[in-house]
């Protein structure tokens, strides 16, 4: 009992952890497409999980809303739609990009560990209170977001901003192939 | 320590045991009041008015059959009612229902009448979970290994993805008026009276985002008129067509509870919560227990508002669904937030 009170945050961190691993490793083990965007949606629950481990509960609620909310209720839309039950027995035809997905994964993680390195050499014991500061007072999680985001990174923000614009409008044109007939008799059927 | 985690267990048996004993209520309300409404009787066999009524039934569904049929994807075909109730009784542990401040329980503060009173996310830990419970929806309906249910599930999906959007951005308004994420303190943010006598509701400036809250709530608990995924007439029973005995039980109670949830949030967010205008709640338990019957009146007086549409229009079509969420309510829900925006910088609320 004493050793669960002293260590719970780790305990709970590796428990997520493993799961986070576990959910990714299903993504691409899983034949069947839904169990592979099942098994994604739990690594984000996982990741929204850590994020409120570590006092960032502003980031772990966007992390639920958007991804388990949005895109993933897309995803699985989609699969849903094409209704794939399994891939072809032989997976092979992915095997080909073996090296790449090598090297991507390789990239990937060397920039992960920059950024770690980085952050623990930058900023050396952050603290659990770190992410809840206003001009050293500590309110919030969504006020010290909402702080950084719209003081020192306001130009990146409306730039992404308006770069998202950009690829909605984008898809929405796409995806309008008869323009202007909805209402009209034009059915827009599920 | 262990005082708090005493009252917090505490808290969390009553909430859970109000919503579940809410769910027969209503369901009785419903059968009488759509029998009201249509001129009819309604179930009115079994004890007086029909009362005992959802007892019978729901003895009926625990001890039917638990089928499974061929064909279905197992794991996901049990795992998507227990999502729906765990989404739905989660929900409530950030609504706060009632004035319990510096009351003491055991020698231990209970922070107020609220689960987890110090998620200062609030409001957006109930959108988060709401996302969540698209997925109980969606796979049950694929996993049925049905085209009803099939069917059903990808209208749930794309309607509750479109009036999530008007709903959180309706919501908004009320959260720039008041300031903080933390419904307790949206609450205290609606005392007073303006000229005296208006009491300080979000309802009175903020029309448009409670309208737009309200059909955006009808369609997120997949009611009438919005109850296209379940649309009989076209789809059986949609996404629960193959489910029978407790596991379409545990949608119905999810179900109810989501409208528990939905009528508190009206209620807290444009209606005032505990407050009357002109009334001050006493400190200590008198004046908690009053605050509890207040919110109380008014959550039921929405959960009857529910009943009331729902018996009264009749169901749109998909394309109509569609169009109103994305070319009515966004825009509307946005020009509230707009206009909550002017109204707060040049001094009007």
């Amino acid at each position: 009992m004493a050793f669960l009170s002293a260590h719970f945050v780790a305990i709970v961190f590796y428990v997520l952890a493993v799961l986070a691993v576990a959910g990714g490793v299903g993504v691409i083990t899983f034949k069947n497409p839904v169990h592979s965007a099942l098994s994604l949606l739990g690594t984000f629950l996982m990741v929204a999980g850590l994020f409120v481990l570590r006092h960032a509960e502003f980031l772990g609620a966007v992390q639920l809303l958007v991804y388990a909310g949005g895109i993933m209720v897309l995803f699985l839309f989609v699969i849903m739609l094409v209704n794939v039950r399994r891939l072809s027995p032989d997976a092979a035809f992915l095997s080909r990009r073996a090296p790449l997905a090598v090297l991507s994964g390789v990239v990937f993680g060397a920039l992960i560990a920059f950024g770690v390195l980085a952050g623990s050499l930058g900023h050396p014991g952050g603290g659990a209170t770190a992410l809840q500061m206003v001009q050293g007072h500590v309110m919030g999680n969504t006020e010290a977001v909402g702080w950084t985001l719209y003081r020192h990174f306001l130009v990146p923000f409306e730039i992404v901003s308006v770069v998202l614009l950009v690829a909605m409008i984008g898809a929405i044109i796409f995806g309008r192939k008869d323009a202007g007939l909805e209402g009209r008799g034009g059915r827009m059927e599920p | 320590m262990w005082a708090d985690a005493i009252v917090t267990l505490i808290k969390l048996a009553v909430v859970i045991g109000v919503l579940l004993t809410t769910v027969p209520i209503m369901v009785w309300v419903e059968r009488r009041g759509s029998a009201l409404i249509q001129d009819r009787l309604g179930p009115n066999r079994v004890g007086p008015w029909g009362l005992l009524q959802p007892v019978v039934d729901a003895v009926k569904l625990i001890t039917k059959e638990n089928l499974i049929p061929d064909g279905v994807d197992h794991f996901l075909y049990i795992l998507a009612p227990f999502i729906a109730l765990a989404v739905a009784l989660s929900t409530f542990i950030v609504v706060p229902f009632g004035q319990g401040d510096g009351l003491t329980l055991f020698g231990s503060k209970i922070h107020g009448f609220i689960v987890a009173p110090d998620l200062n996310i609030g409001i957006l830990y109930i959108f988060a979970l709401a996302a969540f419970g698209v997925y109980s929806i969606v796979i049950a309906g694929w996993s049925s290994n049905n085209k009803y249910s099939l069917l059903g599930g990808i209208r749930s999906s794309s309607q509750m993805i479109s009036y999530e959007l008007a709903m959180t951005i309706s919501v908004v308004g009320v959260l720039m008026a008041s300031s903080s994420f933390r419904l307790d303190q949206v609450v205290m943010a609606q005392t007073g009276t303006w000229l005296g006598f208006i009491p300080k509701w979000n309802v009175f400036p903020q029309i448009i985002g409670a309208i737009t809250f309200m059909v955006a709530a009808f369609a997120e608990t997949n009611r009438l008129p919005f109850d296209l995924p379940e649309a009989e007439a076209e789809l059986v029973a949609g996404y629960h067509t193959e489910y029978s005995s407790m596991k379409f039980a545990s949608f119905f109670m999810a179900e109810y509870i989501n409208l528990v949830t939905s009528s508190a949030l009206i209620v807290l967010l444009f209606f005032g919560g505990w407050t009357l205008p002109g009334l001050t709640i006493p400190h200590g338990w008198a004046g908690a227990i009053l605050s509890l019957v207040i919110f109380a009146a008014k959550v039921a007086f929405f959960l009857w508002f529910f009943v009331w549409i729902r018996w009264t229009l009749p169901r749109f079509r998909f394309d109509q669904l569609m169009a109103l969420g994305w070319k009515v309510m966004i825009p509307l829900a946005v020009v509230n937030f707009l206009w909550v925006g002017v109204a707060m910088a040049l001094g009007i609320l």
